[in-house]
């Protein structure tokens, strides 16, 4: 009976090693260790042994029958493994094919390009106001010192609606109306849609933005006008680049200037885009006209100010090097999609 | 303004190259627009003379020209007609360029060689007022002797370089040559050398020759006039012509081209009257009648009325003050006899005369920016010495002067630490009274003051502000010191309104929406394009008296036509899927004619169209944000009529009782008119009141610690029931152990009886302290089944 237990053990080595999926491993327990299993089997004919040699032959049963087990396990395991990894391979697919997009809209470039320069200046701590597009002659020209038939009238023409309201040209008017509500100081930006009568072409717009600056308080200097716009122009166009002033002529400032950056696309070394001059112009700027305080209800003998406006779509064509404007009101989705 | 460099080198010392004076003069803040080269890119272009001409024997629309170019005889095949044997003529030899980067090269034409090309004036670029002739059909033919093989540039005296200057209305004295000179001696440190104005004893009297009287001495505070005989009319001298032409004016003859001479020179329009056809022989210089009319220089008949100001004889008007002359008194080739006009009228006056006439011209620019009254004088002198020195006629002695203005100098007290406090600098007085000196301002340092003679010629000199911008742009803007604001530190935030509008903005976004910009004025016919026919329900709009267009001519009271109009174009070009918002104004006139400012009303629009869009999407799209802004629980959708909706489709979004907006699918006609053959969805919801009811605060409820029990329920009702009326009667008899109720199916068909639709709901009760026993979920289930019963008539399906 000892031989033929060992018989099984050999026996049940062989098998085993044949064995190739985990089916067939259930099959060989059944086989051998089942209720009616071959080791079962042998282990029934026990009684007719000779009672000293009982205890060693059931001894030898419960470690092969050991053996056994642990061999099936071991070969479990393997074969798991073996099952899994071959359902991962199963599983593989092309990692290249396209992503399923959560489907996102996005805000508009001229949207994009204010928050930026919103959060620009209300890091140097200044607050965001707004005035109405419609618009009071009064606020659009008188009190920003260009009165009726001022040649300044000129160089921007203007919608009516009727002969003292008008669409404003700029959003200059807000800075009266600010002054007329707040007392110094003032730290201010106002973005706003402005509009002047000119025909659309790639580089004009009848409708436009702009983003206009107002710092009231007694000591200011153009020096402050100077530092806060250098450091605006650096924070939005990148650490590099550089800025100068030039003399120019706004009826509400005085001194009055235009800034250039260093060319965006050239860095200064001059190219189409800054028609080789090296220098781009963003803005006008200047110290507040004292007429304009007075209109204000500012004393300008105590304080002084000063102001800045800047073309958004102007600025957003820049910086995303958009060669017509008419692209930013078109709105075509192929375009939006782009910022 | 236009200047020719060699001109402006007449007045001022210039030794730097063109590009750097322009470049001192911008940054001093007289901006160079821009440097034309004259005669660029015209090479090899030669004087020759036409000895002979043959025809062309193969075409006879060609001729054979021999060509005398100095050093040789060249034939020259040209289809011109005009060409003469003897005449001078351009030519452009082998291997010449012409502008626009033509060449010219050694060709045969229909046989014949032809050793260059004969030029017309518009292959050399040339205008009628660069030289005569040069416009006409054919080759230019030169009209003076000039050296045969002489370079033809030289000849045309086509080698001067043109600066082109964007001069700001307030330096009207900076719209001539001389005002130019003055700023360029002082931006490149340099030494300015105005002509000197002599005119030499004339003969007779110029009281016995005319008369003037100012009756409107308010609208013309000085008139100054003089007269010359035996004038011959004749072309002016080529430089003069080629100065004004390179000026951008057109020579016409040496009468009126001296006037226009001095008004570029010295920034001061002139006139001149054919004497003998003024009336009386004098100048009344009056305001106009109404209905009086005036036949201009330009052949227009002009109506005036009586707040225009005129220039008269005793009869009748015969000019426009200060903007163009009458056809009444030209200069013509018969004239023998003028009067010189230097005056200066009342800004105001000029600017709206010109406007109401629209007539822009190169007198009225300037008078509209008030002139030196000095300087009027000075010009009226300029004239008469131009005349004496070209021979034109004899001047007669003396001029009138009629002046009601002041001639006064104009002095100011200037502190000036308050300009280096204005600055952020730090100059001494004498520093400071150094810069404007240079200007030609008078400086007088008196302690803390310095007291200012302001030249005439700088009418925009007033105070403070004034002196301060002197000061820098020759101090150099780029020289004073960078600062940020000393003192108090502000703190920037945005309104609580800002902030909740950059939500809603992410928000939208973040659904799948992108953001675009449209106009905010649109066109009166909107309305009918959105379906909107009944009169009554148009609303009132605000109108623009000038429009672009009747296209732009209202203001939008809604945004939907503006998005279904960026719907449509997206649409028309293929593109499958276009969702859209924009947060924009509404402008709303409170009375009309409008007396006010109109209400301008923020609104939220949101457009789609493209797969899988639908109702339920924009209203998904709505829901989400409502939930951000705290208000879904309270939203009410209730069905809505709409002319521009489907009938069918369409709620009305209320909070709180009060209406927020629209939303549904446009009506399939209003689709076909913006061409769009797809289901197009549109909601407009007014965003102040939606801000207004947002609710920002968020509050934390603990997690649930007993476990929440689901039934589900699907009850049959009527079409016609709403779900939410369902859903609200749930909740009511649900109470507060009911957690959540959520609709998981609608069908209608096989089973559910015609008129009836099948609601399959899953409840979740709940309660926060305890496990929920199935007797306590059952019954209070059934109850809600029963009240439905009662309520809606379901029944359990």
């Amino acid at each position: 009976m000892k031989a033929e237990l060992e018989q099984i053990r050999r026996e049940a080595e062989q098998v085993l090693a044949s064995v190739s999926n985990l089916q067939d491993l259930t099959n060989f327990r059944v086989e051998y260790l089942g209720k009616k299993g071959k080791l079962t089997q042998i282990l029934r004919g026990m009684g007719s042994l000779p009672p000293e040699e009982r205890p060693k032959i059931g001894q030898l049963a419960n470690e092969i029958r050991a053996y056994i087990e642990g061999e099936i396990e071991k070969k479990k395991k393997v074969l798991e493994e073996e099952a899994l990894n071959q359902r991962l391979k199963a599983e593989t697919i092309d990692v290249t094919m396209p992503g399923r997009r959560h489907h996102r809209g996005k805000l508009h470039p001229l949207s994009i390009v204010l928050n930026e320069i919103k959060d620009i200046f209300l890091g140097m701590g200044f607050e965001i106001a707004e005035g109405p597009e419609v618009e009071w002659d009064y606020y659009n020209f008188e009190a920003l010192n260009i009165p009726k038939n001022h040649p300044a009238r000129d160089t921007q023409d203007t919608f009516y609606i009727t002969e003292n309201i008008l669409l404003r040209t700029h959003t200059s008017p807000t800075q009266i109306r600010v002054m007329e509500r707040q007392k110094p100081p003032i730290k201010i930006i106002v973005p706003g849609r402005v509009y002047r009568s000119d025909a659309v072409d790639a580089t004009h717009s009848p409708i436009f933005h702009q983003v206009e600056g107002l710092v009231i308080d007694k000591n200011i200097t153009m020096g402050d006008l100077r530092g806060v716009l250098d450091v605006f122009a650096k924070e939005l166009f990148g650490p590099q680049t550089r800025t100068r002033f030039r003399p120019h002529h706004f009826p509400f400032t005085e001194p009055s200037a235009e800034m250039d950056v260093s060319c965006t696309t050239c860095g200064g070394e001059g190219c189409r885009v800054c028609s080789y001059t090296g220098w781009i112009e963003i803005l006008g700027a200047g110290m507040v006209h004292p007429k304009v305080l007075k209109y204000g209800g500012i004393d300008p003998e105590q304080y002084s100010g000063f102001a800045f406006g800047m073309g958004l779509d102007r600025i957003t064509n820049l910086k995303y090097g958009i060669d017509d404007i008419r692209l930013l009101f078109e709105n075509d989705i192929r375009f939006l999609e782009q910022f | 303004m236009l200047v020719p460099l060699k001109w402006l080198k007449e007045y001022v010392k210039i030794d730097v190259p063109v590009h750097e004076l322009a470049y001192h003069l911008t940054m001093t803040g007289t901006k160079v627009e821009g440097i034309t080269k004259q005669g660029e890119g015209i090479s090899n272009v030669v004087v020759g003379r036409i000895c002979d001409i043959h025809p062309h024997p193969n075409a006879d629309k060609l001729v054979v020209c021999i060509v005398d170019v100095g050093d040789r005889k060249l034939q020259i095949v040209t289809g011109a007609s005009n060409v003469k044997e003897g005449q001078l003529v351009p030519v452009a030899l082998d291997g010449a360029t012409l502008p626009g980067g033509y060449r010219i090269t050694v060709t045969s034409l229909r046989g014949v060689e032809s050793y260059g090309m004969l030029c017309s004036g518009e292959e050399l670029g040339l205008t009628e007022e660069d030289y005569p002739g040069a416009e006409v059909d054919g080759i230019l033919i030169l009209q003076e002797e000039y050296p045969l093989g002489m370079d033809i540039k030289e000849a045309l005296g086509l080698d001067d370089e043109v600066l082109e200057f964007e001069i700001t209305s307030n330096r009207p004295d900076c719209l001539s040559v001389i005002g130019i000179a003055r700023e360029a001696a002082v931006a490149l440190s340099s030494t300015f050398n105005p002509p000197r104005i002599e005119v030499k004893r004339g003969v007779g009297d110029v009281n016995v020759e005319a008369r003037v009287v100012v009756e409107a001495p308010d609208l013309c505070p000085r008139y100054c006039a003089r007269v010359v005989k035996d004038v011959k009319i004749a072309p002016s001298p080529r430089w003069m012509q080629r100065r004004l032409a390179a000026a951008g004016v057109r020579p016409i003859n040496n009468i009126v081209d001296i006037t226009n001479y001095v008004m570029l020179e010295m920034g001061h329009p002139m006139h001149a009257f054919d004497l003998d056809k003024v009336a009386g022989r004098t100048i009344v210089v009056r305001r106009a009648r109404d209905g009086e009319k005036l036949v201009t220089l330009d052949d227009k008949e002009r109506l005036l009325t009586s707040d225009m100001l005129v220039i008269a004889d005793v009869e009748k008007a015969i000019g426009l003050a200060g903007v163009m002359g009458g056809a009444n008194t030209e200069i013509t080739d018969e004239t023998r006899n003028i009067l010189l006009e230097s005056a200066l009228f009342d800004r105001g006056c000029i600017r709206k005369t010109a406007k109401a006439l629209g007539i822009r011209s190169e007198a009225s620019l300037r008078f509209e920016k008030g002139l030196d009254i000095h300087n009027a004088m000075a010009a009226l002198d300029r004239a008469a010495q131009l005349i004496q020195q070209l021979g034109v006629g004899t001047v007669v002695e003396g001029v009138i002067d009629v002046c009601h203005g002041s001639l006064e100098k104009r002095v100011l007290e200037i502190p000036y630490k308050r300009v280096n406090d204005l600055l952020g600098i730090n100059l001494s007085a004498d520093e400071m009274a150094d810069i404007l000196r240079k200007l030609e301002f008078k400086v007088d340092v008196k302690g803390e003051y310095m007291e200012i003679e302001v030249p005439s010629f700088r009418q925009d000199i007033e105070g403070v502000a004034d002196i301060a911008e002197e000061v820098a742009r020759i101090y150099g803007y780029n020289n004073i010191p960078m600062t940020l604001m000393e003192g108090t530190i502000s703190r920037g935030k945005k309104t609580r309104k800002q902030k909740l509008i950059d939500k809603v903005k992410d928000v939208l976004v973040g659904t799948g929406l992108y953001e675009v910009v449209t106009y905010s004025f649109t066109s009166p016919r909107v309305y009918e394009s959105i379906g909107i026919t009944d009169p009554q329900l148009i609303p009132k709009t605000v109108k623009i008296l000038n429009p672009l267009g009747e296209d732009q001519s209202i203001m939008r009271t809604t945004l939907i036509p503006s998005l279904l109009e960026v719907l449509s174009h997206n649409y028309n070009r293929g593109i499958e899927r276009c969702q859209i918002f924009e947060i924009g104004t509404a402008f709303l006139p409170k009375s009309l004619p409008l007396e006010d400012l109109p209400e301008e009303k923020p609104l939220l629009t949101i457009a789609e169209y493209g797969p899988d869009v639908d109702y339920y999407d924009l209203k998904g799209k709505v829901e989400v944000l409502l939930e951000e802004l705290g208000l879904l629980d309270e939203a009410e959708f209730v069905p809505h009529v709409h002319p521009t909706f489907h009938p069918g489709r369409t709620a009305l979004l209320k909070l709180e009782g009060k209406e927020i907006g629209i939303l549904g699918e446009i009506h399939p006609k209003v689709a076909q008119n913006y061409q769009i053959e797809e289901r197009v969805l549109v909601a407009e919801l007014q965003l102040d009141i939606l801000l207004s009811l947002a609710k920002e605060e968020r509050k934390y409820r603990p997690l649930p610690k007993y476990p929440a029990v689901e039934r589900d329920l699907a009850v049959v009702v009527k079409k016609e029931v709403l779900a939410a009326q369902v859903e609200s009667c749930i909740k009511e008899l649900g109470g507060q152990l009911l957690e959540k109720v959520k609709l998981f199916d609608v069908y209608e068909g096989a089973q559910i009886p015609q008129g009836y639709k099948s609601l399959a709901y899953s409840l979740s009760y709940r309660a926060a302290d305890r496990t929920l026993t199935d007797e306590e979920v059952n019954s209070l289930h059934d109850s809600i089944v029963k009240g439905l019963e009662q309520k809606l008539g379901a029944r359990l399906r």
